[in-house]
């Protein structure tokens, strides 16, 4: 065995790479930027977006947990409505990965649902101009109910949450509440009752120990599962100032009151033992497996927790859903507010050949029967409003919309997520760090303070502000 | 004659010579200059930024806690491996009367020890996920089932014990692969020399240093490479098992996995090309000191 032709060759190999770099380089990026024509005929009342009739329209889905029928439906409907046009309609899981190189090219679909864990960083492709602005479709009628525009039958943050530098380019199909949950039935055996102020929770968790369950899991594997109580604490003692300045990455945003105060009721929580030893290391299975075997009280999660669990729940566990309790008897905003955002992302892609098509098509699926006929098979709250009128709900579902409802306008949601991913891991990392008691309070502000900071100055990185 | 073979012999390589330039050669050459670009990788343009992703490289936290963690595995993975998979095939080999014969049902060992390799890492990862489970994992399990309580810990939840769960997978599903390896190494060394040793009254420690281990060094040698390539990488099992992944806060945190995440995650392809180029040169750099270390004179054996 002779080293000498491997490491040869490994030189040369580099030598070689080094020389035809520049002869190779226009692969990758060599894609055109000429826009294409859009094909769009004359508009009229009930084609709002002049489609032509016989123009194919291309819908990628992604084929999640929700499946991919509802997004079926909406395209056989969009045959029907044009008998001459061909829907090449596929359900795919790795959205990002088959779509990456179509957009380099300048021949992206017409429709995407940019969705799952595979996506596109949305934030990305705003910044790269491949998403168009959606204000026509806002502002069209809505698809069953010509008197109202889409616009307004949207729930209160769908338009907010697809707004980048104030033009509105995707549309979330679901509406996702985040919260805390536990077994209804288990608290009414026990004569527990949901705490509504962060004391009453301390108290409650007290007792919940002393019966020998654990009160809190978390899925601790992906720590961004305890941020979100922890983030909606804070939304709630501060007000939506306190949110607008994170996510407009203002100095010293993260060393707020609300957030401090936040911070510790978490520090607390860890340090009198209250989280189930263990939780730190579990994926969000063994940790959700863990909280419907009863070994503990409450989970934070969000809205989709009970058609995930759907396999291992028990017969009469009954989940619901609880608002995050109020820190301080001060708070701004009413202890009813729920963290909630919309999820399941919708967008025509700038350089789509038929955006007249693909902007109808959306106008279908965001249609109010669509949504119903969605929140039936999925279990799921859609974010088109009154799309749960008349239906049966579970447990957990009900005690969603009661949260929606009781909340009213009265919804939050932080923006730096998906506007900046990597502040999002560097909050991860910090809040996993604290509710482990290796961080303290003061530390995990310095710590979130400085990425933020480090994005601020950034200036390879897009900046947006609400 | 000769300018038929040498005809022949072309159009044989050409289309292997072709398929490597563009699966191996293009991608590797648009990688270095990608590196050089603030190419987002969902558009068709990107802009030339200079060395600045570079100059970043050595100021992003999480990038020098990948590159530290590398090099704590690059030390103890190949180390750790080569002195298991050595001992185990020595093990394999001592008791006959020439000194290096095999131990009854060697060959079933052999079998066993490579089983590892015929899982995907990934599975793998899986299933050493399990094990690790601090309230119902093999792990804790067994320690607790021997009374050892308090060395129950979260192995992947622990900032000073992660980077050794880590390590300690890699080197359970390599280890297989070079105790065969050195088994046949040692299988190829001649009988006779052996037998010298056994007459000169060498023990088996004596004659594993002074025999074997000189003998099957240029595997030993090669086996470092390859094992340093796999330090050097890791993303595999890091992705999958740990917290965050790549936690907790960093502390498994390699290179290939902050690759990754500013590829896909955060739409930052050209600084990621450039942490690709790092990584190139670094196991480059392995590749070319590990086999120029052991460059000595070779043994011809009969």
């Amino acid at each position: 065995m002779s080293p000498s032709p491997t490491r040869r060759s490994l030189l040369r190999t580099a030598f070689t790479a080094g020389v035809a770099a520049p002869l190779l380089s226009a692969c990758v990026t060599a894609g055109s930027d000429d826009d294409p024509k859009s094909q769009s005929g004359a508009k009229s009342a009930d084609n709002p977006f002049g489609v032509k009739d016989d123009v194919p329209l291309e819908v990628v889905a992604f084929k999640g947990g929700y499946g991919d029928e509802y997004t079926k439906k909406a395209a056989t409907a969009y045959e029907q409505r044009f008998p001459a046009a061909k829907v090449d309609h596929k359900g795919i899981q790795k959205v990002g990965e088959a779509l990456q190189p179509r957009f380099v090219a300048n021949t992206p679909p017409d429709v995407v649902d940019n969705t799952g864990a595979g996506r596109l960083d949305l934030a990305t492709l705003v910044g790269a101009g491949q998403v168009s602005d959606l204000a026509e479709l806002l502002d069209a009628p809505a698809h069953d109910d010509p008197a109202v525009k889409v616009r307004d039958t949207l729930l209160p943050g769908v338009v907010d949450d697809g707004t980048f530098d104030g033009k509105c380019v995707t549309l979330n199909f679901t509406y996702t509440v985040w919260g805390l949950w536990y077994s209804k039935s288990l608290f009414a055996q026990r004569g527990w009752t949901y705490p509504r102020t962060w004391d009453e929770m301390l108290t409650l968790c007290e007792s919940i120990k002393a019966a020998g369950i654990a009160p809190w899991t978390y899925q601790g594997k992906y720590p961004e599962y305890i941020n979100d109580p922890l983030l909606s604490m804070a939304a709630k003692v501060g007000g939506p100032d306190l949110v607008k300045a994170v996510d407009n990455l203002q100095p010293n945003a993260w060393k707020a009151d609300g957030l401090k105060a936040a911070a510790e009721a978490f520090a607390e929580l860890a340090g009198k033992g209250y989280l189930m030893s263990g939780s730190e290391a579990l994926s969000h299975t063994e940790a959700q497996a863990a909280w419907c075997q009863q070994k503990a009280a409450f989970i934070p999660c969000g809205s989709w927790l009970e058609s995930e669990q759907k396999d291992v729940t028990p017969a009469g566990f009954d989940m619901v859903m609880g608002a995050v309790p109020a820190r301080t008897g001060a708070d701004k905003l009413p202890v009813a507010a729920v963290l909630a955002a919309s999820s399941e992302s919708f967008l025509v892609p700038s350089k789509a050949k038929n955006r007249a098509g693909g902007l109808e098509y959306l106008r279908i699926l965001f249609g109010k029967k669509s949504a119903s006929d969605f929140a039936k098979t999925a279990n799921t709250l859609p974010s088109v409003g009154g799309a749960l009128d008349g239906l049966t709900l579970s447990s957990g579902l009900g005690s969603v919309r009661d949260a929606v409802t009781a909340a009213g306008r009265n919804t939050f949601t932080y923006r730096f997520r998906t506007w900046y991913a990597p502040l999002a891991k560097a909050v991860d990392d910090a809040t996993g760090e604290l509710v482990n008691r290796r961080a303290t309070p003061t530390e995990w502000a310095d710590r979130i303070q400085k990425a933020a900071d480090a994005i601020a100055k950034d200036s390879s990185v897009k900046k947006f502000t609400r | 004659m000769r300018h038929g073979r040498y005809r022949f012999l072309a159009w044989a390589l050409l289309p292997a010579l072709a398929l490597h330039a563009v699966f191996v050669l293009s991608p590797y050459a648009q990688a270095f200059y990608l590196s050089l670009t603030d190419w987002t990788g969902v558009a068709g343009n990107a802009h030339f930024v200079g060395l600045s992703n570079y100059r970043r490289l050595a100021s992003d936290s999480l990038f020098l806690d990948a590159v530290r963690n590398n090099a704590t595995m690059l030390v103890v993975v190949p180390l750790a491996t080569v002195a298991l998979g050595l001992f185990l095939a020595s093990m394999l080999h001592v008791g006959g009367r020439d000194g290096r014969s095999a131990v009854r049902g060697a060959g079933g060992y052999q079998i066993v020890y490579f089983f590892p390799q015929l899982l995907s890492l990934v599975v793998i990862a899986v299933l050493w996920g399990f094990v690790y489970n601090p309230t119902n994992g093999l792990l804790n399990g067994a320690l607790r089932g021997i009374g050892l309580d308090g060395l129950a810990r979260s192995w992947l939840a622990e900032p000073s014990v992660a980077l050794w769960a880590v390590m300690a997978v890699l080197v359970w599903s390599s280890v297989g692969f070079y105790l065969v390896l050195f088994s046949a190494a040692i299988d190829g060394i001649p009988k006779e020399l052996y037998e010298a040793a056994l007459l000169d009254g060498a023990g088996p420690w004596a004659t594993f240093w002074r025999l074997t281990l000189p003998l099957v060094r240029d595997t030993v040698q090669v086996a470092f490479v390859y094992l340093g390539i796999v330090a050097l990488d890791g993303f595999a099992v890091v992705q999958v098992m740990t917290v965050g992944p790549g936690g907790p806060d960093g502390a498994t945190e390699v290179i290939g996995l902050s690759l990754y995440r500013t590829a896909f995650t955060y739409g930052k392809f050209g600084y990621a090309s450039a942490m690709g180029v790092a990584l190139f040169f670094a196991t480059l750099t392995l590749a070319v000191l590990a086999l120029r270390a052991g460059r000595k004179e070779r043994l011809e054996l009969a």
